[in-house]
């Protein structure tokens, strides 16, 4: 396959993980802000750096407000992590690469975009709001599952998980470094209804409050919860398991490839080095360091799989 | 001018239903003209879903605009049609035979059958061709022949375009979107399929691959860009042959190859469908600004390490004032009168003609040699006193750009319309394949449609839509 064609999959599939995973952090902050009592504007403060978006946000804006900040995240035009701009993206790419792509992968994300488009095409009432939110994840969703469901298990299916995962770990590394000190073990107030505040953010945000409960049990604590995040491979937004999948696509790509190339190097190394132990050690490590650390990491395998497989010259 | 009866394909002159109608006519008195018209807006989502859109040049990304579809079916009889593709064939032959002679030896102008100068000084002529011999001898791999009818056995040729015909993937999905929406209009009706063409588009070009390939051919389509405002087209093509869309920066010559950047690194390609007008094609001996092509193509082109579909140069034989001579051309290679007839054409760079057309200029269509998509062109009978003062001037300021026709009087195919059916002028792009296995003409083609009413103007730029076509089985 091309080397622009590989290029534009991963993109594509990141843009689509990413504008699914904005969608969810603006719905956690939403509901924060309708069911606890004194909750302030300033928590979006850390939605918009969870979702990266907070440096261009504040060129444009005086203060931080639930609704220009709402408005940023999904639909502004200069805003390039928009959903809107995310999923225009996403199409963009899905039209590069749409000989690699099933009529109805191409469908679904095509259908996503139009909807999604119209949607957004003015600022969201709030009463809109849940419909909307619940649109891009669906979207989101019908285009991975048309993808899972039609696609050969080929090269192309290969760069496409890529995308997904890289950048799904990504975002689960970015929830985590902000909200990193809620997790300290050495904090104080343990326990304290702050606490279980930002816990609820950070199990909210990926999606599994349930499980996590079903899992770890009532009296589970924030080191559970760095646990979780970082190292069970039995959750499918943690670090174990995305830098799981990425070593075994790029497996694959090996075999298909013939050949063993740095990027295959880099995630064994991510995976053995920093995945494999007990959470004690993420934490001996230090937790900030050690997102931080996952972070860099990340974005060195992305630069690489892009010079191994040829994405642009 | 005298008032001419326009020729309706459905009800004919004298509001009798033709023929090949008699079935669909039936099915149209039973359906519920709110369900037809929830179909019609149907067929506009399904088209917007599957992103059958085109850029409109200079417009912004998010102006990707549909070609309007309209749901009744042009329909075509067996027999007309066989009459229709003999005559295809022969034209597509002619034209092809011109193109070799023309880059090698000539001999139609040595036979003093076309002025040197038609040729020399022509724009479309190529001299990076002359001696060279496309693998399979094909000029003109793909070609689309725009034809006109005026009454029941009338047919005219418009236009030949031997350079790069689009339209193709709008017939395919007309059809498939027909066959969605109304399938039992295909249980009643007998129509020739129109869905092996990417197949044979395939074959085709892989029949045309250089004599030194040794397994199978490796067939890439080049396009300009997601951009460019038929990039639906090339992806879809590319799509349907299973093979790759590449673009200029995709490929690079190597070891005397043009070879595509994979993942794994470069593979070369045996068969290029480019899609990349001849002027960007390579920027070391065409336009050196060129981004969209490959600098040293032409060189493995001549070196016989490539066949470039269609190939450059083309251009020469779908040139508008060659037209005028394509009578001539038909029966020079052929042997044979020619089974289609041309429109009657002044060229307006020789006097007697060009006084002719200044003196009827109201009642003519007045066209430039080398223009295309309707633009620059003068319409008589429809233009205001202020315009046909303007287009004198422009005529003689340069005669030689522009040839003249009279106005025809096009036939007509009913559009499902807000009031009912209502008749719109209409034309005919079939489709034409040429390879040294012979050549195939998918039944049917595009049918434009001007959707304005007594607009005679079908291009899709300015207002044109399109319909399914049907060739009806025997």
């Amino acid at each position: 396959m091309l080397g622009k064609t590989a290029n534009g999959l991963f993109w594509m599939y990141r843009y689509l993980e990413r504008a699914e995973n904005t969608s969810r952090l603006i719905e956690t902050g939403q509901r924060i802000a309708l069911t606890r009592l004194g909750a302030s504007d300033e928590q979006w403060r850390s939605v918009l750096q969870t979702a990266a978006c907070a440096q261009g946000y504040d060129a444009q804006h005086e203060a931080v407000t639930k609704d220009a900040a709402i408005d940023w995240m999904l639909r502004a035009g200069d805003n390039p992590s928009s959903v809107l701009n995310m999923v225009g993206a996403a199409r963009q790419n899905a039209r590069m690469v749409r000989t690699a792509l099933t009529h109805e992968v191409w469908e679904a994300m095509n259908g996503t975009y139009m909807r999604l488009r119209a949607m957004l095409a003015r600022k969201v009432a709030e009463r809109d709001l849940p419909a909307v939110l619940g649109e891009i994840r669906q979207g989101a969703a019908l285009v991975r599952g048309t993808t899972h469901g039609t696609m050969l298990r080929n090269d192309i299916y290969n760069f496409a998980r890529l995308g997904t995962f890289l950048e799904r770990a990504d975002n689960t590394a970015r929830i985590l470094d902000v909200k990193y000190y809620v997790l300290l073990p050495s904090l104080m107030h343990v326990g304290s209804s702050i606490d279980n505040v930002q816990w609820e953010t950070i199990l909210r945000s990926v999606s599994a409050r349930g499980g996590f409960r079903m899992e770890y049990g009532p009296d589970a604590g924030p080191r559970d919860i760095a646990k979780f995040l970082v190292l069970d491979r039995r959750m499918p937004r943690s670090l174990a398991f995305c830098t799981r999948k990425l070593r075994e696509n790029l497996g694959y790509l090996g075999t298909s490839h013939g050949a063993r190339l740095p990027s295959h190097g880099m995630v064994n190394h991510i995976e053995t080095t920093y995945l494999s132990h007990g959470i004690e050690a993420v934490f001996d490590y230090g937790l900030h360091e050690f997102i931080q650390k996952q972070l860099a990491l990340l974005a060195e395998l992305g630069r690489q799989i892009e010079i191994d497989y040829r994405f642009f010259e | 001018m005298t008032e001419t009866p326009i020729f309706d394909e459905m009800w004919g002159n004298d509001g009798q239903l033709r023929a090949p109608y008699a079935r669909f006519q039936t099915w149209l008195d039973s359906e519920d003209p709110k369900r037809l018209r929830a179909k019609q807006r149907e067929a506009d989502d399904l088209f917007r879903l599957s992103g059958i859109t085109f850029n409109v040049y200079g417009r912004s990304e998010a102006e990707e605009r549909l070609i309007p579809f309209d749901i009744i079916p042009r329909i075509i009889s067996a027999t007309e049609w066989q009459r229709l593709s003999r005559g295809i064939e022969q034209r597509v032959r002619a034209i092809n035979a011109f193109l070799f002679d023309i880059y090698n030896g000539q001999e139609i102008i040595k036979a003093g059958r076309i002025p040197r100068a038609m040729i020399a000084q022509n724009e479309a002529f190529l001299p990076h061709m002359l001696g060279l011999r496309p693998p399979g001898g094909v000029y003109t791999h793909i070609v689309g022949i725009d034809l006109v009818r005026t009454g029941p056995d009338q047919f005219y040729v418009l236009e030949d375009n031997a350079r790069t015909p689009s339209g193709v993937s709008y017939m395919l999905e007309n059809r498939e979107t027909m066959l969605q929406m109304f399938p039992e209009l295909f249980s009643r009706n007998a129509v020739q399929p129109v869905q092996t063409y990417p197949m044979d588009l395939l074959h085709s070009l892989a029949a045309c691959a250089p004599e030194s390939t040794r397994s199978q051919p490796t067939v890439a389509v080049l396009t300009p860009g997601i951009y460019n405002s038929a990039y639906f087209e090339h992806a879809f093509l590319a799509d349907q042959m299973g093979v790759e869309l590449v673009e200029g920066h995709d490929l690079q010559v190597v070891d005397g190859r043009v070879a595509m950047r994979t993942t794994a690194g470069y593979k070369p390609i045996d068969v290029l469908y480019r899609r990349v007008d001849d002027d960007f094609l390579d920027p070391l001996n065409f336009n050196p600004d060129s981004q969209l092509g490959v600098p040293g193509i032409m060189d493995v082109y001549r070196a016989g390490g490539i066949t470039i579909a269609n190939a450059p140069g083309t251009g020469i034989a779908d040139d508008k004032a060659i037209y005028s001579y394509m009578p001539e051309i038909v029966e020079f290679y052929t042997g044979e009168r020619p089974l289609l007839e041309n429109v009657p054409t002044w060229r307006c760079s020789e006097p007697q003609a060009l006084a002719y057309v200044l003196e009827h200029l109201d009642q003519l269509v007045v066209k430039e040699v080398h223009g295309s998509g309707g633009y620059g062109m003068l319409i008589g009978p429809a233009a205001s006193r202020k315009e046909l003062a303007a287009f004198r001037a422009k005529l003689k300021a340069r005669p030689a750009n522009y040839i003249a026709q009279p106005t025809l009087c096009l036939s007509t195919v009913p559009i499902f319309a807000r009031s009912g059916l209502a008749p719109r002028h209409v034309d005919l792009r079939p489709f034409v394949l040429v390879s040294p296995a012979g050549i195939k003409i998918t039944p049917g083609g595009l049918t434009r449609v001007a959707l304005k009413k007594g607009s005679l103007v079908v291009n899709s730029s300015q207002g044109g839509g399109t319909k399914d076509t049907w060739v009806l089985e025997d």
